[in-house]
């Protein structure tokens, strides 16, 4: 079949057609008054390029980043808040503390919904689902009245531990559908059925915002192509790295939020899976961002909760905490446009802000004045300025000797060459210091891990970013520039069910927990057979646990069985196995609590086709030396260029070396090689070291 | 090669996120509610002679230079000819580490090529230290538990197993306490691993170069910033609840060039109660709320810290002697920003905010069965909450907000897994922000009822309650704290109390102060703050003299 991806990002929209003939790509502009344009002009120039009729394409995949720009950019419904009498201001209150610590002047993000339009209801559900005080019709009969008189566009509900029971949101989403048939509403029993207030009342929210806006755009998107003749089922990739149907993002588009990055951990997982590798880093680079995710055993890492919307440098806390399952990745503020200034202790500092696409870095000649990492590699040699962009941007060194010298030399009494050198190894610095974070924080040893980089950037820093993390072996895939939608080709249909039941295992209640469950598969499988029919499945049940007295639940992976109230102890040994892995020992003597149930049900993947892998093999022809400054040697080398077209299978070039495309620049350091693979990747591997 | 200026940059930001790594590793693995959710830990790297190089920033300001004065003290008691490869150190002397005997320090030296370098150091809140448990409730810091003097945790690699034996048996949960002592010298190893791989990399033999480098240029930026504050000598003065008597805090700031003395002189003497704070933790605090407002972007090193020359008569309740109760020292501790501030703001209108709740509202509960024979186990529960901060020049003050401490606070939702209570009510206090051109934070209110077959008690240990936090330059005070039940009964701020099943505790947390005076508030803003609640019309028109 015919299957297209399509992934909207900040600045382009990429399209990937696979077909019988392979792989078309291409990448256009975003269009931010009508994102389905840009995907149609995108589809059609792909589908030429391939030779294809619209017709002949059998599968839309898409994901995008409009809904979090929706999010940050407040651009969304206006919404009514009903929670219970007593919690109005969970959403404002947060968590109570400040994520700066030196900062006098700080300020917390605004809630979505303004504490006006946050309504109460004289209710409340006790934490075993026990009605401690019930909702009579009369208060429910005020609210509606109250919400029709507000004229909203959109009602969020989330009572007090609903995930336990959730009989009062259903009462009164009930009875809304009846007096307003055709108000938006979502209810946090369904969207995010977990205990916390505060994470669920945020993804209840957050779905409410965005969710009249992301239907009315899905459905015109379904229109669009079906007049253009592309006569073919269009699916979603959520945030955890699945496909959905269409129908099921409109109603709960909380759970796109971070689709276009989960689409690149995915492309990261199948090439894992493709050489073999059990434990890899992804690192992908663009212009203003990088984000780093680990990848164990071909499986992007996921998670239940993540932030969205840092206000604040990209500082932890300073976003809206959701919890909806999703591949979890780390995102710093580095980027090819990513600033560098002077701070008042005369040190360099690179980012989180960015020149972007406009007016971009100095070099690009379009009034960007300030220095950024783009330029900075340029001055290092390790950008071509004729042939930037396949030679499409001209680049201009002078501009960018002007910035660096004129914003951070002349005030380090350096050479702007020393700067551009401080510069980049700065920006290196914070991602290695963000990946290394990252590893420890899962109990991992990164110096076993190998790198996949991917994303403009990415192939720049990654080689140095493995000399500074002691990491051995870097593979860059081709296509690496739409990445997110080659990566959206490559997901499974999956749906996480997720379910609060808080229980001590001392007391465990196998008939609780196996009633649970067979709702959970029903949901889950119900999603996932809307898009993958018959195909086969297969189920991955987790538990969320601690130890009694703890604040942080750890995964722990579980058969997905009936449980019987004795498998009390296999759950003990899973957990205490999974505790010992990330903190390296078990507590003796302490109570151990389950706090919520995950299943995801996905369809089976084809296996991926091993790819042969080269080693070594014979030299291939550079184009020219050229130089570029080598920053563990702290000097300028002289570096083999050739083009990636001729690092066919089994040719090589040791570094140092600069490898050429028209999407990017892969810089070989001193202290690898590089070896062209079976599947077109680059594997760069540390010289000396046995492979 | 010998390092360059930009290698010395590197190498100092590699050292930040190191001992930010080390942090993070011991928030996962303690055992205390504080460390974790407070973030009531401390990590850092020192230099050979015990200068601090570098240290992560975590929940709690009172670690800042609480620790880096420790290591010192540390080469002292145990004299340098007595460092040897695989030691560890450790010791929770109030007046040596952080300020009570619950907070534990290790340091553990650092050696290259059998070369002594520098050390690690690291402090957490461990869950018990014997005693009393933790409360105000000693009147002599012997009450309060188990003092560990500087020793040897460890001597080349040998752990001192009498030492861990006389700690087990002096404390109610010795896995847990062991358990973190371990984990507290772990950690150091992990700073250091990754301290030697980096040494490799830029190929340096000893710290003294960098040392130097991040000493001198933090502290040439704070001297350059203690210069931009005018020449003076500013006194201010701030009366507090305390826990028996009120407690008068004092301050003199002596601004000269580029020096800057703050001396607590005047303020009361210690109290016979837990609440007295030794001499480091008020510095530290001091130095915080100071640093806040003066040079808040360099980073805490011996250097950033030196220049704030902070004293405190000893006697006095800032500045207690042994053997004084210290236990609960983070009360007032937490106070003193306000008054320091409230001392620099002569000398720098228009920076620092109004006064705030700034003491945290803990409410440590103990659920009992009201019948004893109903064979209903005990509960814990602990909950942080905090009230309003003060508004600052340009902006309102924070609602529900911990300032200075880092805290955060827990969900209602999981509060009710741990223990038989139901919380009906924790949103914000309408009215409770001090009026004024920009507004004081909210304060909240909280209301908890023992659930079916419970009874509870609490330990009340509330400031602010009979002293608000004062406003600024024209504007209101917030409103003081309440404690009473929900009927309206009055209960005390201070001491353990008994709520009955059927009663519900209510508490009205204090909001933070107002700047400037009411009637100069933005219109627009006045509309969304009575649009939203925030504050009543009666507020509007006899504060802000809306509608005249």
């Amino acid at each position: 079949m015919n299957r297209i991806g399509v992934d909207i990002g900040g600045t382009f929209t990429d399209v990937a057609l696979s077909h019988t003939g392979g792989l078309s790509t291409c990448k256009v502009l975003t269009n931010y008054a009508q994102p389905e344009q840009a995907i149609l002009d995108g589809i059609g120039i792909a589908a030429e390029k391939a030779g294809l009729a619209l017709s002949e394409i059998g599968q839309v995949i898409h994901g995008t980043t409009l809904v979090t720009n929706a999010l940050i950019e407040r651009r969304g419904a206006k919404l009514a808040f009903i929670t219970t009498e007593g919690f109005r201001d969970v959403i404002e209150m947060r968590s109570e503390n400040r994520f700066e610590q030196y900062d006098l002047n700080l300020t917390l993000p605004k809630p979505l919904v303004p504490r006006e339009h946050r309504f109460t209801l004289n209710e409340r559900m006790g934490p075993s689902g026990e009605v401690l005080m019930p909702l009579d019709a009369a208060e429910v009969d005020r609210m509606v009245q109250t919400v029709l008189a507000g004229d909203f566009e959109a009602v969020a509900i989330g009572l007090m531990h609903s995930y336990a029971n959730d009989a009062h949101e259903k009462q009164m989403a009930d009875a809304l559908r009846t007096a307003a048939p055709d108000l938006s509403i979502s209810i946090s029993s369904v969207i995010s059925p977990q205990m916390r207030e505060l994470p669920r009342f945020n993804t209840v929210i957050a779905n409410a915002y965005v969710q009249p806006q992301v239907a009315d755009y899905l459905g015109r998107l379904v229109d669009r192509l079906k007049d253009a003749g592309v006569d073919a089922p269009v699916f979603m990739l959520h945030s955890g790295g699945g496909l959905i149907s269409v129908d099921v993002a409109a109603e709960q588009p909380v759970r796109l939020l971070e689709s276009g990055p989960a689409g690149g951990a995915i492309f990261a997982a199948d090439f894992a899976r493709g050489h073999g590798l059990d434990s890899v880093l992804s690192f992908d680079m663009g212009g203003t961002t990088a984000k780093i995710c680990l990848i164990e055993d071909g499986e992007p890492k996921t998670a239940n909760t993540f932030e969205v919307a840092r206000t604040y440098r990209f500082k932890k806390g300073s976003g809206m905490t959701v919890s909806t399952p999703v591949v979890e990745m780390v995102e710093i503020g580095a980027g090819g446009g990513s600033i560098a200034s002077i701070d008042s202790l005369g040190r360099i500092q690179v980012g989180p802000r960015s020149a972007a696409s406009e007016p971009g870095p100095a070099c690009y000649g379009r009034g960007g004045e300030e220095p950024t990492v783009t330029d900075a590699n340029l001055l290092l040699g390790r950008l071509d300025p004729d042939n930037f962009a396949g030679g499409a941007i001209p680049l201009t060194t002078e501009a960018s000797e002007t910035a660096v010298t004129a914003k951070l030399a002349s005030h380090l009494d350096m050479s702007a060459s020393d700067a551009a050198f401080g510069v980049t190894e700065m920006v290196d610095e914070n991602m290695a210091n963000a990946a290394r974070v990252h590893t420890v924080e899962n109990g991992r040893d990164i110096e076993h891990f190998t790198m996949i980089g991917f994303g403009g950037g990415a192939p720049l820093h990654a080689c140095r970013l493995c000399e500074k993390l002691g990491i051995k072996e870097l593979i860059i895939p081709p296509g690496a520039g739409v990445g997110s939608a080659i990566g959206f080709l490559k997901a499974p249909f999956s749906y996480e069910a997720t379910r609060g039941l808080f229980q001590r295992l001392e007391g465990f209640d196998a008939s609780a927990v196996n009633a649970a469950l067979v709702e959970l598969e029903e949901e889950a499988t119900a999603f996932v057979s809307a898009g993958a029919g018959e195909a086969e499945t297969t189920t991955r049940l987790t538990a969320f646990m601690r130890y009694s007295g703890q604040g942080w639940e750890i995964p722990v992976v579980l058969p997905y069985q009936t449980f019987a109230d004795s498998d009390r102890i296999k759950i003990l040994t899973a957990f205490e196995a999974a505790y010992r892995t990330l903190f390296g020992r078990v507590i003796e003597g302490l109570g151990i609590e389950i706090t919520n149930w995950s299943l995801v049900v996905a369809s089976v993947l084809p296996d991926t086709a091993p790819v042969t892998r080269h080693a070594s093999g014979a030299a291939v022809t550079p184009n020219r030396t050229r130089q570029f400054f080598d920053a563990a040697l702290r000097k300028p080398v002289d570096a083999r260029e050739v083009e990636r077209s001729n690092m066919t299978p089994g040719q090589s070039v040791d570094g140092p070396a600069v490898i050429v495309e028209n999407e990017t620049t892969t810089i070989v350091t001193s202290a690898y090689r590089a070896v062209g693979q079976g599947d077109g990747s680059l594997r760069l591997i540390r010289k000396g070291e046995a492979s | 090669m010998s390092p360059t200026a930009i290698d010395y940059q590197i190498m100092w930001n590699r050292l930040i996120a190191v001992v930010e790594e080390q942090a993070t590793t011991l928030i996962r693995t303690a055992f205390s509610t504080s460390v974790r959710e407070a973030g009531d830990l401390s990590a850092g790297l020192f230099d050979r002679q015990g200068r601090m190089m570098a240290q992560a920033v975590t929940g709690t300001p009172g670690h800042v230079n609480a620790m880096a004065e420790s290591v010192t003290h540390f080469v002292r008691e145990i004299g340098p000819q007595n460092i040897f490869e695989g030691d560890v150190f450790i010791t929770n002397d109030p007046w040596l580490g952080t300020g009570h005997l619950h907070d534990i320090t290790v340091v553990s030296p650092a050696f290259r090529g059998g070369q002594h370098i520098g050390f690690f150091a690291c402090t957490a809140h461990v869950v018990d230290i014997g005693g009393r448990g933790f409360g105000p409730d000693g009147n002599e810091v012997f009450e309060e538990g188990l003092l560990i003097p500087i020793m040897k945790f460890a001597e080349r690699g040998e752990v001192a197993r009498d030492l861990i034996r006389l700690v087990r048996a002096n404390v109610r949960e010795p896995d847990q306490v062991v358990g973190d002592m371990y984990s507290l010298a772990a950690c150091n190893e992990a700073g250091d691993r990754r301290l030697q791989v980096m040494m490799s990399e830029f190929g340096i033999a000893d710290l003294d170069g960098l040392s130097d480098f991040i000493i001198e240029t933090s502290r040439k930026a704070t001297h350059e910033a203690i210069a931009k504050v005018p020449d003076g000598t500013f006194c201010h003065t701030m009366q507090v609840d305390g826990y028996d008597d009120p407690v008068t805090m004092v301050v003199r700031l002596d601004v000269e060039g580029d020096r800057l003395r703050a001396d607590f002189d005047g303020t009361s003497g210690m109290s016979r109660f837990g609440v007295n704070v030794p001499e480091v933790y008020t510095r530290a605090y001091a130095c915080y709320g100071l640093k806040c407002a003066v040079a808040p972007q360099v980073p805490n090193n011996t250097g950033s810290l030196e220049p704030f020359e902070i004293t405190a008569p000893e006697g006095c309740i800032l500045a207690a002697k042994r053997p004084a109760p210290v236990s609960v020292r983070h009360v007032l501790g937490h106070l003193v920003p306000d008054v320091v501030l409230g001392a620099l703001h002569q000398a720098l209108p228009n920076t620092v905010p109004a006064e705030g709740a700034s003491a945290l509202w803990n409410i440590q509960i103990s659920a009992r069965a009201s019948d004893p024979d109903s064979g209903l186990p005990n509960r814990e529960v602990l909950m942080f909450n905090s009230g309003g901060t003060g508004a600052r020049p340009e902006f309102d003050g924070l609602s529900a907000t911990a300032f200075p401490s880092g805290v955060s606070t827990m969900s209602v939702e999981a509060t009710e897994h741990v223990g038989p209570i139901t919380v009906w009510r924790k949103d914000l206090r309408e009215g409770s922000g001090g009026a004024g051109a920009l507004r004081g934070g909210l304060g909240q209110t909280i209301e908890i009822e023992p659930r079916e077959g419970y009874d509870f008690f609490f330990n009340a240990m509330f400031d602010r309650v009979e002293n608000p936090a004062r406003g600024r330059d024209g504007g209101a005070a917030g409103a003081a704290g309440r404690v009473e039940l929900a009927d309206g009964t009055k209960l005390r701020s201070k001491g353990r109390q008994l709520v009955r099943n059927g009663q519900r505790l209510k508490l009205s947390l204090p909001g933070g102060g107002g700047y400037g005076a009411p009637g100069d508030r933005d219109r627009d803003d006045l509309d969304n703050d009575l649009r939203a609640g925030l504050i009543t019309p009666e507020q509007a028109k006899q504060d802000y003299g809306f509608g005249e």
